[in-house]
């Protein structure tokens, strides 16, 4: 004779996560694709556009004096990026000194140079080489250069008497004639 | 020997050993750190990452500009300065990013904690699969019910009548 088998068919019940833990789930889920999505956003932005409100900012120069654009309201101000180490910066550096000199009486146009992941000793050396002698500092932080997205030296961002980006270049200028013909241009607008 | 050439002797004996005993020689000119290695420098160098270059440690990045960083960091060990003092200094100059560990701060946090919350999610979630897979296999488990005994000769009338077949029989 065999013995009779019973199986129990009645499963127990899942036990199922209490509802806060739930919604904790979800609201940390959804706070760190948020997060992931605003540092996506924030990396994939390109360079700041012609036309844009650029923000003010400050910096203190290589001999101590502090700059701050919201002192320079209704100038045009050119703002230069450059490196020690970058070689096409070279190229537009005594070309830049030449265009301040040409504009350093008027009080029109105000000349600021950024270095850009540079060490302060090469950047020294680079502007007593080139006799450079308007404002220049590093980029501390590389604070200024996030505010115009700076991709790479030299860039050179213009900004009108608005305030607003008027001229943007990627790369070295080739002339002192083509910066003086830009910042005309900007300063009779 | 008379008593000046003994005093004269003796008193170079004195200087001899106070020459020799630390602390008490004359200052002479040196160099405060000698130049460091670059294995030295290196040991700095892969606490950070290229400031041009996408992912590059310093250490083995080519280009000028880290070139340029590294002879810094060696200027800066000569001065005396620690790895902590350099990195701080380079945090300073140039943002926290090229630190290869980001300073524990705001919402660098999140690269601390996030790895932690996530390992312990993971566990409790293995756990909780291994429970519930332990009591489901013991629910379904075929069990002999204790009312097979009463079952027998009880509902099934085959048994009923066999075991009344016994009884008649005794």
């Amino acid at each position: 004779m065999t013995d009779t088998m019973n199986v129990e068919t009645t499963a127990a019940q899942p036990r199922r996560l209490p509802v806060w833990v739930i919604i904790l789930a979800f609201v940390l889920l959804v706070g760190f694709l948020v997060l992931i999505a605003w540092g996506l956003n924030r990396s994939m932005r390109g360079a700041i556009s012609v036309g844009d409100t650029v923000p003010g900012f400050t910096m203190t120069t290589f001999d101590g004096q502090p700059v701050d654009t919201s002192e320079y309201a209704g100038k045009v101000i050119l703002v230069n990026f450059w490196a020690s180490w970058c070689k096409p910066c070279e190229q537009e550096a005594r070309e830049l000194e030449e265009a301040y000199q040409h504009y350093k009486d008027s009080g029109d146009v105000v000349f600021i140079g950024l270095t850009y992941v540079d060490t302060e000793p090469n950047s020294l050396a680079y502007l007593k080489k080139f006799g450079i002698t308007y404002p220049n500092g590093p980029d501390l932080a590389t604070k200024v250069s996030q505010i115009f997205r700076v991709r790479g030296v030299p860039e050179t961002f213009i900004i009108d008497r608005a305030g607003r980006l008027a001229y943007f270049k990627a790369g070295p200028f080739t002339s002192t004639e083509e910066i003086v013909g830009i910042v005309e241009g900007i300063l009779n607008k | 020997m008379t008593k000046r050439s003994i005093l004269v002797i003796f008193s170079l004996i004195i200087m001899m050993i106070g020459f020799l005993l630390p602390g008490s020689r004359p200052a002479v000119a040196q160099n405060p750190q000698p130049t460091p290695s670059d294995n030295e420098v290196n040991r700095v160098a892969k606490q950070m990452y290229c400031p041009v270059c996408e992912n590059i440690p310093l250490d083995v990045c080519p280009t000028q500009a880290c070139a340029d960083w590294r002879e810094l960091i060696r200027q800066k060990l000569t001065e005396g300065w620690t790895d902590q003092q350099i990195k701080v200094y380079f945090a300073q100059q140039y943002g926290d990013r090229v630190l290869a560990e980001p300073p524990a701060s705001g919402l660098n946090w999140l690269v601390y904690i996030m790895p932690w919350v996530a390992f312990l999610i993971g566990v409790v979630i293995v756990w909780r699969v291994i429970v519930s897979m332990r009591r489901k296999a013991s629910t379904t488990a075929p069990t002999r019910s204790p009312d097979v005994v009463e079952a027998r000769g009880g509902d099934d009338p085959y048994l009923r009548e066999l075991e009344e077949e016994l009884k008649n029989k005794e």
